[in-house]
């Protein structure tokens, strides 16, 4: 135990998501549970000169969810963000703005990443200008592809006042905004802070960039099988789309209005490569320091950890660093800490992929059961990790801890400790 | 040339498309930004796809002084004119 004055404790209290394999949580983690694939073939007019042409949409498109004139307003990524913000606020047991729901609005806060902001809009409107001239770029156009758009349309939406801040770092993002509205809470800057991150970026653009960078897999044959995270035969990650958000507060905060809690954010760490600005550090040097990091400030021992919801996209460089990392800090306690990959099932969300993982790691923690990993027919020999196939595994009852693993291009690593309560 | 009421009604739809606000709403006495709750943004939305429909060019230091749905339609009338 460390001996530093006692510090604000941060529960999670609202979960909110839109994912290729659901339109909210519950939808989602059936789906996952069950190991159910989100990657389909795309059928786009664009996809036909594509290297790829395979990716994981949101199951539930946001123009059947949002009014037509709120959506038009929005980019996609904004889209997803907001649909996941009322999600995690309804069930966080709040209703209405901030002060509808008898919070003050200067002591709630957003933090909502995005890895790459509202790319498609701004190429929308620069074909607009191409072709039709400047008249026709959208007096939107800013408003809607900034990055921060998402977090202060969040913001907009709760009459959340304490700040609205948006951390990139490319598929890190989201789980930066997390361990962002963790510091904010422990500052007491905030009460309660709506946390996550959004990304909607399958279009012809990004597709052939990833592609060409050589980080999406060129696998043929049945799209549900492309992904393939610590399989011998995995060649890379499947682009997918979604996002989502935690609500998470002070526990005395969530205590004294007696919220339902799903579990405590218990620390974060985060580190940088100084490696390559896109390989894997194959040493995953900045991982472990990450991962020591979280659990030092978590004030967890090794063996406390019983999960890990791995980063896992499916390359083949990336996943073995994962797995050096993790036995690293784990040592002999890694051969019996369940992980799981659930990118297998929803691809890629870039700067929405760390919120998911964490969120799908508190429902883990929550119901006591790890989402398979599918597509392991062969796993790597260089993977020595005991990775949850097929079927859900019971987790380890009690107060026992988990982390969620997001790094992104750049050399960023975020790492998050929850723990039941 | 469209009548005046024929400008209304296409103005109108255009707001409903882009505000959502009801077409039928969309009458001449009525204040963009009071009545009908248009933000700026949302107005240079309004009069590109006005100019669009109409055929006209409405400048931006037009646009300020554009300040009811009359004062629009009487405009596209004299622009188109």
């Amino acid at each position: 135990m460390n001996s530093a004055p006692a510090r604000k404790r941060v529960v999670v209290t609202g979960l909110g998501a839109t994912t290729p394999v659901g339109g909210d949580v519950a939808t989602t983690w059936d789906a996952l549970l069950a190991g159910t694939s989100g990657v389909q073939t795309l059928t786009d007019d664009w996809v036909a000169d594509m290297p790829v042409r395979i990716a994981a949409r949101a199951a539930v498109d946001p123009s059947e969810v949002l009014p037509r004139v709120e959506a038009r307003r929005l980019d996609r990524s904004a889209q997803f963000a907001l649909i996941a913000a009322r999600e995690a606020w309804a069930d966080a047991g709040f209703e209405g703005k901030s002060d509808e729901a008898g919070l003050d609005p200067d002591r709630v806060g957003v933090v909502c990443a995005s890895g790459i902001g509202g790319l498609t809009t701004l190429l929308s409107n620069y074909d607009n200008l191409r072709d039709s001239g400047p008249r026709r770029v959208s007096p939107l156009a800013i408003p809607m592809l900034m990055p921060n758009s998402p977090a202060a349309n969040v913001s907009l939406e709760l009459r959340a006042r304490a700040g609205a801040h948006s951390p990139v770092s490319a598929c890190s993002s989201s789980s930066e905004a997390i361990a962002f509205a963790l510091d904010m809470i422990r500052l007491g800057r905030a009460d309660v802070v709506v946390a996550g991150g959004t990304e909607a970026v399958i279009s012809p653009l990004p597709v052939a960039a990833f592609s060409n960078m050589m980080a999406l897999s060129k696998r043929e044959g049945d799209p549900t099988k492309v992904s393939r995270p610590f399989d011998a035969n995995r060649d890379g990650f499947v682009l997918g789309e979604g996002g989502g958000l935690l609500v998470l507060e002070s526990a005395e905060h969530a205590q004294a209005r007696g919220a339902k809690v799903y579990a405590e954010l218990a620390g974060a760490g985060m580190s940088a490569d100084a490696h390559h600005i896109a390989q894997s550090d194959p040493e995953g040097l900045g991982i472990i320091a990450a991962t020591r990091k979280a659990l030092r400030d978590a004030d967890l021992d090794v063996t406390d950890v019983r999960h890990i919801n791995c980063h896992a996209t499916s390359t083949p460089v990336g996943d073995v660093a994962e797995s050096v990392a993790l036995n690293s800090v784990l040592g002999e306690h890694a051969s019996s800490v369940p992980v799981t990959a659930t990118k297998s099932m929803i691809g890629h969300l870039l700067g929405g992929a760390g919120v998911v993982a964490a969120l799908t790691t508190v429902l883990s923690l929550h119901h006591g059961l790890v989402p398979p990993t599918i597509n392991v027919d062969d796993l790597d020999e260089n993977i020595h990790l005991d990775v949850v196939r097929d079927e859900p595994r019971k987790l380890d009852a009690g107060p026992v801890a988990a982390l969620t693993n997001a790094f992104g291009f750049g050399g960023h690593n975020a790492v998050l400790a929850f723990r039941r309560t | 040339m469209a009548s005046t009421e024929e400008i209304r009604t296409g103005l109108a739809e255009i707001v409903n498309e882009i505000t959502g606000v009801p077409a039928g709403d969309v009458q001449l006495d009525k204040s963009f930004t009071d009545d009908l709750d248009i933000d700026s943004l949302s107005m240079v939305e309004v009069v590109v796809a006005a100019e669009e429909k109409f055929g006209v060019k409405i400048p931006d230091e037009e646009v300020k002084n554009l300040a009811t749905v009359g004062d629009a339609v009487s405009y596209i009338e004299k622009a188109g004119s």
